[in-house]
């Protein structure tokens, strides 16, 4: 395998300069990812180099990093597959950036608690598990592995135009809870996204799908919400 | 400087249930992470979690009785019988609280919780959410302590134990985003930071799971347990070492040698895929030995295509994924290129089943702790089920420890910072006539070669000699990078003398151990010796940089009497 050049966004607060790309040659193995190539230049190239990192098998959702000009979990990309010679590494676009390739999630994650993230029950606990038909468990399959990487957070224009909109994620998250056969929130819940800073900012511009590296469809879900909110506010209905 | 009642450290599964205990018993209780909780590795985990729920139509006349007896025959004995008896007896009530908090686990057609055999387990009971078991409990977790608004501190680097007249009482953490240490003060610690597999080169487990604040803890005069046994878990994928769930197999997969055989048929010829995981990894290790791996190469085959694409969908779905960005194999159409591969460290700080540990306001709980529930060789599906419940427990007991005492505070405020403020000079300060990237990769490689699958007394001891020098050598090594923000470096650098003591603990412990018990295999020692082994090892730092200081300590039995092990 020949070398593979990766130029790093590089930013520091500490520092005067404006953030700038950097160089970096990497002597690439038989299957390097993108996280591994960061990680061999922290060790031998520049200690400096910020980023986060945890499980490095695609389910922490620490490392999405936007590459080569694609929202990509830096694990998960194999810098062969990629088949060019440079590739471009940028911290996700459209969001604070603390240092490099690390940016400031508080934002997100308050988003993420803002719309009650739990399931609520108001019937009495039974001894043993709340029943739910295989069907309806189904209906959990797609919102339940979001694993937090805020890509289509990022990607989404308006989460760039108004910094107040909960964002895909957060709703996604939402539509899991509502969607759950066992959730009883009613409208308790429902005030949380059913507002001027939840679904209605969705345009169904659907970069979130696009930019998911789990291939999941935050825009289905804030769709289903939307229509959840007539049913319930227009109809009398329960969901 | 934040006060809390009590400071977790570490914000997974175990962590996050000592802190919901906690909070929900009146105390204040503050988490501090190196990673925002829901990005903790027991996400990773895949198969599932053990409880007797008898769910399954097969398992009926299941009890914690029964997975308690599964449990210590799969440990080889070595587990302590009454805690083990103790986690199988809570797992039912934990399981169906999970529930009750919305965990999303799969479900058969009557709407109870689904359940899948598993490996060393005599009936299906290894309940599951698809093969994403624990990010789905771990999301659960992060929610409920979202729900309870527990405070979490996220992306601070606890590198310090604050240790005043032998209580513990806080710790020093590097605030990653702002820069800068902080003391954080409590009546009480829980360390639940998971384990050390990153000690080891070819490991299943996340960057962070280092060890390094069992280390802290182990520096600090709390004694490790049973660091010796280390599991291999049998399916890790080829190049990357990233898991394929023992779901896997679970769901009917196959392993198999170069020649198309089942090889497991010759070493458990009735339990077949789903003999323990000490046993399939010997196994699979054995046929590469012998030259039965694909190609003579060394590795094997996990094969999943007779399963079809739509049980693989259902049941394997991010299996399937991982196999084909990771190893660039489609299961449906192609057997996955497997080898065993460090996934669990059975040993770690010891506890009771409490997770109180030998000093006063420190307590452990998950993978970084030694109960012993596992003793010499872990169940699958056995470890999500004790970072809840040995969680809980730790959480409950820390609880009524911080509330029977009047308010902590006290101690020199300002002064454990400044110590490792002129530490961290001292250590940029340095020649750099070693790099310290170089020894740990050299460590994780020693590691690896010299207290893998099987072991010998001659090449454990050149290992530990090897390590005795890296500990030596490190000392000239240099931080790169003085930065405060997100200084990847100090993190790194700080954490290597960590993992070396815990590679020492158990290559020492390993060295020390002249039997084969589950996990851990000798080669001049082959046969269990309950006469002079059926005990824990107790493993004390020495301030000098030596070897630690072992001893031993009975294992508890009462319940079952040890048997040989047939699957």
């Amino acid at each position: 395998m020949p070398d593979v050049t990766l130029k790093i966004r590089r930013y520091d607060p500490a520092d005067t300069r404006e953030p700038r790309w950097q160089e970096f040659v990497v002597p690439v193995g038989a299957s390097m990812t993108v996280l591994e190539a960061l990680f061999w230049i922290q060790e031998h190239t520049d200690g400096s180099l910020a980023f986060r990192y945890c499980c490095r098998s695609s389910i922490c959702g620490s490392c999405a990093m936007y590459i080569n000009g694609r929202y990509r979990l830096a694990c998960q990309t194999n810098l062969s597959h990629l088949g060019v010679d440079t590739v471009t590494v940028a911290p996700l676009p459209h969001v604070p950036v603390v240092r490099d390739l690390v940016w400031d999630m508080d934002d997100f994650f308050e988003k993420y608690e803002a719309i009650k993230p739990w399931l609520i029950r108001n019937s009495q606990t039974p001894d043993t598990e709340v029943l739910q038909s295989p069907e309806e468990r189904h209906k959990l399959n797609m919102p339940i592995d979001c694993i937090l990487c805020a890509s289509c957070y990022s990607s989404c224009p308006s989460v760039w135009g108004e910094q107040n909109f909960l964002g895909p994620a957060a709703l996604l998250c939402a539509y899991r809870f509502e969607v759950d056969s066992r959730d009883e929130a009613g409208k308790e819940r429902l005030p949380s996204w059913d507002n001027e800073r939840g679904v209605y900012r969705c345009h169904t511009i659907t970069n979130c799908i696009e930019a998911c590296p789990k291939e999941l469809s935050p825009t289905e879900g804030i769709q289903w919400l939307k229509g959840s909110a007539v049913r319930r506010r227009l109809l009398g209905r329960k969901k | 400087m934040p006060f809390h009642q009590l400071i977790v450290v570490g914000g997974g599964l175990a962590g996050l249930r000592a802190a919901i205990e906690a909070k929900q018993a009146g105390v204040d209780v503050a988490i501090l992470s190196q990673v925002h909780p829901s990005r903790s590795h027991s996400g990773a985990a895949q198969g599932g979690v053990n409880a007797a729920l008898a769910n399954h139509p097969d398992a009926a006349d299941d009890s914690p009785q029964k997975h308690a007896f599964d449990t210590v025959k799969g440990a080889d004995f070595l587990a302590d019988q009454q805690a083990a008896l103790q986690m199988t007896t809570d797992a039912v009530p934990a399981i169906y609280e999970l529930e009750h908090w919305g965990c999303p686990f799969s479900r058969f057609d009557d709407g109870r919780i689904a359940q899948r055999p598993f490996g060393g387990a005599g009936y299906p009971r290894t309940c599951y959410g698809a093969d994403k078991t624990g990010l789905y409990m771990l999301h659960t977790l992060v929610q409920q302590a979202y729900r309870l608004q527990i405070t979490m501190y996220v992306e601070r680097f606890v590198c310090r134990l604050i240790v005043e007249d032998g209580v513990c009482r806080g710790v020093v953490a590097y605030d990653m985003t702002k820069g800068g240490f902080q003391e954080f003060r409590g009546d009480a610690v829980v360390v639940a930071i998971g384990g050390a597999g990153r000690t080891y080169s070819n490991t299943t487990n996340a960057v962070i799971s280092t060890g390094f604040v069992s280390a802290l803890a182990y520096q600090a005069g709390v004694p490790l347990k049973d660091m010796e046994f280390v599991q291999f878990h049998p399916t890790g994928l080829y190049t990357t070492h990233i898991l394929m769930t023992e779901g896997c197999r679970g769901e009917g997969g196959y392993l198999l040698n170069k020649d198309g055989e089942r090889f497991m048929a010759r070493y458990a010829p009735k339990a077949m895929e789903l003999a323990p995981r000490d046993i399939t990894s010997r196994s699979i290790q054995t046929e590469i030995n012998e030259g039965r791996g694909i190609d003579g190469k060394d590795f094997v085959y996990l094969d999943l295509r007779h399963l079809g694409a739509e049980k693989l969908a259902e049941r394997l779905p991010g299996t399937r994924d991982l196999a084909i960005h990771f190893e660039g194999v489609d299961p449906v159409y192609e057997p996955i290129p497997i080898a065993p591969a460090q996934h669990y460290s059975m040993g770690g700080i010891d506890t009771d089943v409490d997770g109180a540990t030998r000093m006063e306001g420190l307590y452990a709980a998950g993978e970084c702790a030694c109960v012993s529930v596992h003793g010499a060789n872990r169940l699958g599906g056995n470890s999500l089920l004790e970072t809840v419940v040995i969680g809980r427990r730790a959480g409950a007991a820390a609880a009524r420890f911080v509330q029977g005492k009047a308010a902590g505070g006290g101690g020199a405020e300002g002064a454990a910072v400044a110590s490792l403020e002129a530490e961290i000079a001292e250590l940029a300060a340095r020649d750099g006539s070693e790099d310290a990237y170089a020894i740990r990769e050299e460590m994780t490689e020693t590691m690896r070669i010299h207290f893998g699958i099987y072991r010998e007394g001659e090449t454990m001891q050149q290992g530990l000699d090897k390590l005795l020098a890296m500990k030596e050598r490190l000392k000239r090594a240099k931080l790169r990078f003085t930065g405060g923000v997100w200084n990847i470096d100090l993190i790194r650098t700080l954490e290597l003398e960590g993992m070396l003591d815990m590679a020492l603990a158990t290559a020492s412990g390993a060295l020390a151990r002249e039997e084969s018990r589950g996990s851990h295999s000798r080669r001049d020692f082959t046969a269990r010796d309950d006469e002079r082994w059926l005990t824990h090892t107790l493993a004390r730092y020495q301030p000098d940089g030596g070897a630690p200081k072992l001893e031993y300590t009975p294992v508890e039995l009462g319940l079952f009497e040890p048997e040989e092990r047939k699957y």
